[in-house]
C-alpha cells in the first residue's frame, strides 16, 4: 500500500466545494448579550455537571454554576451576568429534539465579569496545576468532540507524549471559525500552545493548517516565528483532514492502531480553538463562556464569524445577525458533512458548536436513495479503509455483529462514503443507527447482568433472614430450656438446702 | 488362544478405564442448551411465563412445551435471540412488545403496605410500613410482579422515557428495489 500510495498519491477522502468565503474574510464580530441564556449541563463527553446555584440567585459572568461530576466531566459557567430563573429541561440542540437539563439565566445586560485570577508566568506552574485550572475553566475539545481537555492533558503526563499536534485544518466545508481565529488571534493561540506543551511535556508542536487558508498560515507563522519548538505545517486540503487519525498520519507518519489512542503513539491532538481557550483560562483566568462560530449557508443574510456566549438561542443568534434571506430548508449545527440537523431554532448553542448553517433546498439537494450498484466509490473514499457498502448491507439485514466484524467501530462517521455514493444511499445514517443499536444492546446486557446480581443478592438475603430467624428461635428455645433447667436446678438445690435455710423461714415452706 | 484372551482382556480393561475416566472428566450437568437459554433470559424469576423461574421456562422452551415468545419482559428481542439459538423460526406477530417499562408508584394512593416490596425479585422497591414506597429505576426489570399485589392500584407500569444519551438514530428506509427485482 505504501509504495502504491507514493506512486499514485493518497486516494482517501473527498474534495467538496468549500463555501468558506466570503464568511471567512470578515473579522470576528462579538455578539451583544442576549436577553436570556440557556446553559446546558451536558455540553461534553462524560457525566452531567451538577448545578451549584439556586433559582433566584444572582450570578456573574464566568461564575461556575454547575460543577463536574466524576472523572470524565466538565463544569459549566454563567456566560453573562444576571439572575438564575430556571433549572430544568429545555430542548437540546440534537436531531432527536429530546430535552436536556439546563440552567436559564435572565441577563441584567451589564455583562459583569466575576473576579478572575490571571497567571503572569504559567511556566512557573506545575503541569498538574495547569491541568487543574484547565479543568476548572470548563474547557472541552472545541473541534467538535467536546472531550474534557484536562483529562487529555493528564493523559499526556501518564503516557510519554513527544508531539503535540494543533489541529487547525478545519476541513468541513462552510466552517471558518478556526481559520478566522488563527487570523485574528494567532498570538493567543500560540501562547495557549506553549502552555499545553508545558502541561503535557511534549517537545514539539506541529500546527496543521489546510493549504486553502493562506492568510491563517501566514498569521500563525508570524506569531510562532520566535518559538522554534512550534512549526506551522500546511497540509493539503482534503476532507476529512481534520480527523485526528488522518492528521497524525499526515504530520508524523504514524498510524494510530484501531484499538489504541493517539497518546499510545506519543501524540496528542488539540484544536486551535481549545489552545485559545487554554490561553484565556491561564493568562486571563477566564473560563470558557463564549466561542467563535460560523454563521453560513445560502439562506443566511449576513454570513460571518461571531463570538457567541454559550447558551444563546439559535433564534436569537439569527435575530442579531440579520436573520434569514429566503427560506431555509434545513438548519444544521456544525458542518454539512458531520453536523447534526436542528429540530427547530429554540435550542441553545453549546461549547461544541463550530457553526450554524441555514441551507437552502438547492444546497441540501436531497434525493431518494436508489439500490447499491456496488461501484466501490465508497471504499475508495473511506479514510479509515473500511467497506461501507458491505457494512451497510449487513446493517440493512439487521446483522449488526456482522457489520461490527467489518470494522464498524473504526468508522469516524465523516460522511465521505455517503457524499460520493452515486445511489445517494444514506450510509452514515446506517452506521449511526448500528452503533447506537449495538451500544443499546450492550447496555441491556449489562443491565441484565446487574439485575441477575440483584436477584442473587435477594436470594441470599432471604436465606440469611430465614437462617437468622431459625437461629434466633433456636437461641430463644435454648434460653428457655436453660432457664427452665436453671429453675429446676435452683429448685432442686433449694430443696437440698431447704431444711437449714427454711429453718428460719417464717411459714416453713415444704421441703 | 491365551494371547487372544489376554489381548482382549487388556483391550477391554483399557477401554473400560478410558470410558470410566471420560464419563467423569466430561460429565455434563443438565442440558447445556437450557443453561445457554437461561443466560439469555432476564433472570428476575418473575414467573409471568407460568414456569418456576427463568430456568424452568428455558427447560420448557427446549422441551418444546413452551413457545420462545413466552417471556413478556424479554419481548421480541429475547424471542428472536432464543429462536436463533435453537435454530427455529418464530412468529413474532403475536408478541406484544411494549418496549422497556418500569414500575412507578403513585404517591397519593400508596398506603405503605409493603406488599410490593416483598414480591420484587430485584429489591427495586424501597419503603417501610405506612411510608410511601418508591421504585429504584436502575434496579427495576419491569417484570410486573408488584402490579397485581398492590391493593390500591398505586403501582403501574410506565414506559422508560427516551433520553439524549440513549437515543438511537432510526434505521434508514430501504431503497426502492422493486424496479431491480422486476428487471431481474
Amino acid at each position: 500500500m505504501g509504495i502504491l500510495e507514493k506512486i499514485f498519491g493518497k486516494h482517501w477522502g473527498v474534495h467538496p466545494d468549500d463555501h468558506k468565503r466570503p464568511a471567512a474574510d470578515l473579522p470576528i464580530k462579538r455578539l451583544p448579550v442576549p436577553p436570556r441564556v440557556y446553559v446546558p449541563l451536558s455540553q461534553h463527553v462524560g457525566a452531567l455537571a451538577r448545578p451549584i446555584v439556586m433559582v433566584g440567585q444572582d450570578v456573574l459572568k464566568g461564575q461556575c454554576i454547575a460543577e463536574a461530576q466524576g472523572n470524565i466531566s466538565s463544569p459549566v459557567h454563567a456566560s453573562t451576568s444576571g439572575r438564575v430563573v430556571a433549572i430544568g429541561e429545555i430542548p437540546a440542540p440534537h436531531p432527536s429534539g429530546l430535552p436536556v437539563q439546563a440552567i436559564t439565566i435572565a441577563s441584567d445586560m451589564e455583562d459583569r465579569w466575576i473576579e478572575c485570577e490571571p497567571v503572569a508566568d504559567p511556566f512557573s506552574l506545575t503541569p498538574q496545576e495547569i491541568a487543574k485550572r484547565v479543568a476548572a475553566a470548563g474547557i472541552v475539545g472545541l473541534g467538535g468532540a467536546t472531550f474534557p481537555s484536562a483529562v487529555k492533558l493528564a493523559l499526556g503526563l501518564r503516557s510519554k507524549i513527544r508531539t503535540l499536534i494543533v489541529n487547525g485544518s478545519e476541513c468541513e466545508p462552510y466552517l471558518s471559525c478556526d481559520d478566522r481565529l488563527m487570523r485574528d488571534r494567532a498570538e493567543g493561540i500560540i501562547k495557549g500552545v506553549r502552555v499545553i506543551l508545558h502541561a503535557t511535556g511534549a517537545r514539539e508542536a506541529k500546527v496543521g493548517i489546510e493549504d486553502n487558508k493562506p492568510e491563517a498560515i501566514e498569521a500563525m507563522r508570524v506569531a510562532a516565528a520566535s518559538f522554534k519548538e512550534i512549526t506551522i505545517c500546511p497540509v493539503p486540503a482534503r476532507y476529512p483532514m481534520g480527523s485526528d487519525r488522518q492528521l497524525i498520519v499526515e504530520l508524523t507518519g504514524k498510524e494510530v492502531p484501531s484499538d489504541a489512542r493517539a497518546a499510545d503513539v506519543g501524540v496528542i491532538v488539540h484544536n486551535v480553538g481549545t489552545a485559545y481557550a487554554v490561553h484565556e483560562a491561564i493568562y486571563h483566568g477566564r473560563p470558557l463562556v463564549s466561542r467563535v462560530m460560523t454563521l453560513n449557508g445560502g439562506a443566511v443574510a449576513q454570513p460571518g464569524n461571531y463570538e457567541v456566549p454559550i447558551g444563546t438561542l439559535v433564534d436569537d443568534l439569527f435575530a442579531f445577525c440579520g436573520g434569514l434571506k429566503g427560506t431555509a430548508d434545513r438548519f444544521i449545527m456544525g458542518g454539512p458533512m458531520m453536523g447534526s440537523v436542528l429540530p427547530h431554532l429554540q435550542v441553545p448553542v453549546v461549547k461544541g458548536t463550530a457553526g450554524i448553517l441555514a441551507l437552502t433546498a438547492a444546497e441540501v439537494a436531497e434525493r431518494e436513495p436508489d439500490p447499491c450498484i456496488r461501484c466501490g466509490s465508497c471504499i475508495r473514499a473511506c479514510p479509515m479503509g473500511l467497506l461501507p457498502l458491505e457494512m451497510s448491507a449487513h446493517i440493512r439485514a439487521d446483522d449488526l455483529p456482522g457489520a461490527d466484524d467489518l470494522g464498524l467501530r473504526d468508522c469516524i462517521a465523516c460522511g465521505c462514503c455517503a457524499y460520493v455514493c452515486p445511489s445517494h444511499i444514506p450510509l452514515v445514517q446506517y452506521f449511526y443507527h448500528a452503533k447506537g443499536e449495538l451500544s443499546a444492546r450492550q447496555r441491556a446486557q449489562l443491565r441484565q447482568e446487574s439485575s441477575k446480581k440483584l436477584v442473587a443478592a435477594r436470594a441470599e438475603r432471604l436465606e440469611r433472614e430465614s437462617r437468622e430467624k431459625a437461629e434466633a428461635a433456636a437461641r430463644r428455645k435454648a434460653e428457655r430450656d436453660a432457664a427452665k433447667k436453671a429453675a429446676a436446678a435452683a429448685a432442686a438445690a433449694e430443696a437440698a438446702t431447704a431444711p437449714p435455710s427454711t429453718a428460719t423461714a417464717i411459714d416453713g415452706e415444704p421441703a | 488362544m491365551l494371547a487372544a484372551i489376554l489381548s482382549l482382556t487388556v483391550l477391554g480393561a483399557a477401554l473400560g478405564l478410558a470410558l470410566g475416566f471420560a464419563s467423569r472428566a466430561f460429565h455434563v450437568e443438565g442440558n447445556p442448551v437450557v443453561e445457554e437459554l437461561t443466560a439469555l433470559m432476564p433472570g428476575s424469576n418473575c414467573g409471568q411465563c407460568g414456569f418456576p423461574g427463568c430456568t424452568g421456562a428455558a427447560e420448557a422452551i427446549v422441551a418444546g412445551t413452551a413457545a420462545p415468545t413466552c417471556c413478556p419482559p424479554g419481548g421480541k428481542a429475547l424471542a428472536q435471540a432464543i429462536a436463533e439459538k435453537l435454530g427455529i423460526t418464530v412468529d413474532l406477530s403475536g408478541v406484544e412488545d411494549k418496549g422497556p417499562q418500569i414500575a412507578t408508584v403513585a404517591e397519593e394512593i400508596c398506603i405503605g403496605c409493603c406488599r410490593c416490596i416483598k414480591v420484587c425479585p430485584t429489591d427495586a422497591i424501597v419503603g417501610a410500613a405506612k411510608q410511601i414506597h418508591n421504585v429504584l429505576r436502575e434496579a427495576c426489570t419491569g417484570c410486573e410482579a408488584c402490579v397485581d399485589r398492590c391493593p390500591t392500584e398505586a403501582v403501574t407500569m410506565k414506559p422508560v422515557p427516551p433520553t439524549l444519551q440513549h437515543w438511537v438514530w432510526p434505521k434508514p428506509a430501504v431503497a426502492n428495489v422493486v424496479s431491480t427485482t422486476a428487471a431481474a
